[in-house]
């Protein structure tokens, strides 16, 4: 008899030796970029973490630069997090701040903006988010509203209008260009590549800012399902205060989890949906694997197959027209 | 202001051709196809045509009406504005 499909599919045979691939990829990679070592920017996440630990490997600890760019929105443990990250791999780190551009640039004041229009009590001592329905639940269209929390306690939520959604997106992107753009200053002076750190959940569905943390020169787990990306994380040692921490955005300014800005499930189950949208597994042996309803995960496919649709744009190369194209 | 069925048929068509480049605006758009498996309706485009719906007719659309059987097609918006503003086919 076939084995029940489940998250065993996911299991990296041999985490060293992918370790090894990986890292052997970016230095080759580098090298052809004429490059000697490689940025990245920490976040305190388990992605950044484990891209630290495989560019230590690739390039050895003193060529590896781990930039740390917190900003008045960041979590409390964001900074901690991220110099352990640093620390556990012996490579050096760079302090940059970055609310101060993001202040200048407006990020915050058009943000705010944006949500006043909708709460108007919205103001100074308020925090805030935006969150997608649950896909679970029901059949409707996965529309953000703002979540916003009074410095009374006093919780309040309300349907961002187009307008004001685009507005909000936009307003926050700054925060993911500046860092890029602070990453690049580092590895020019330095002459390093920048190492992006999507993993493939991540990558695929384009969970990721355009020219933003979308934009590196090597991305070395974009093919490696969050899962996996667990596994590496035990085999590089990655501490454990990284690996136990729940997924977060740490963008707004109220805590915020993947499944509410983005993804239909929590990571694992989402790395066995897409694996099972790329391979044919039916929504029948998906829904028994993660005792969900065929129903809730032929919803969760077509959430997949959307979100597909919306990040060819941002996979999109910039599109050069000769004369006589058009 | 009396509106009809086949008024609010062809402002949303109109509108559809206008925000999401469809050809010869709209008319050729089968009254029952999917607009999401039509590639014509996504994330932002859900969003532009609630406030579209919610402008042109002067309706709030409740969370909980934001369906696919609501939305998803020509007819199903028809019948959705239709039914909220209490309007009937001339027949």
């Amino acid at each position: 008899m076939a084995e029940a499909f489940g998250h065993n599919v996911l299991e990296l045979a041999d985490p060293e030796a992918t370790i090894d691939s990986i890292a052997n990829g970016m230095r080759a990679e580098a090298r052809a970029f004429r490059r000697k070592g490689a940025v990245l920017g920490l976040s305190g996440g388990i992605d950044s973490s484990v891209v630290a630990a495989l560019a230590a490997r690739a390039f050895g600890p003193g060529n590896v630069l781990g930039v740390l760019m917190p900003e008045a929105d960041s979590s409390d443990d964001t900074l901690m997090l991220s110099r352990l990250a640093a620390e556990s791999q012996g490579i050096e780190t760079a302090l940059e701040e970055i609310t101060p551009i993001l202040d200048a640039a407006g990020c915050y004041r058009r943000r705010d903006e944006a949500f006043k229009r909708v709460i108007p009590a919205y103001g100074p001592g308020w925090k805030a988010k935006i969150v997608l329905p649950s896909v679970l639940e029901s059949d409707a269209y996965r529309i953000f509203s703002v979540v916003a929390q009074g410095p009374d306690g006093t919780t309040v939520k309300e349907r961002l209008p187009l307008e004001e959604y685009l507005q909000v997106v936009a307003a926050t992107n700054f925060k993911q260009r500046t860092r890029k753009m602070l990453e690049y200053y580092h590895a020019d002076r330095l002459n390093y590549v920048v190492l992006g750190t999507p993993n493939r959940l991540e990558y695929d569905q384009g969970f990721f800012v355009k020219n933003g943390d979308g934009s590196a020169d090597i991305k070395p787990i974009a093919h490696l399902y969050k899962s996996q990306v667990y596994q590496l994380a035990a085999a590089l040692g990655v501490p454990a205060e990284i690996s136990s921490r729940p997924p977060t955005t740490d963008t707004y300014s109220m805590p915020q989890s993947q499944e509410e800005f983005y993804f239909s499930l929590p990571y694992h189950s989402m790395d066995l949906c897409l694996y099972a949208v790329d391979n044919g597994v039916l929504a029948a042996d998906v829904a028994k694997a993660l005792e969900l309803t065929e129903e809730q995960v032929e919803r969760v496919f077509k959430d997949i197959a959307a979100k597909r649709r919306v990040s060819q744009y941002l996979h999109a190369v910039p599109v050069t027209l000769a004369e006589g194209d058009a | 202001m009396a509106v009809r069925v086949e008024t609010i048929d062809t402002e949303v068509r109109h509108f559809l051709a206008e925000n999401f480049i469809l050809d010869d605006d709209g008319a050729g758009l089968a009254a029952d196809a999917s607009l999401t498996q039509a590639g014509v309706l996504d994330s932002m485009g859900v969003l532009e045509l609630i406030m579209f719906i919610e402008q042109q007719y002067g309706l709030t659309i409740p969370d909980e009406d934001t369906l696919p059987e609501n939305l998803d097609s020509v007819a199903r918006i028809v019948a959705y504005v239709s039914g909220r503003l209490g309007v009937e086919s001339s027949g």
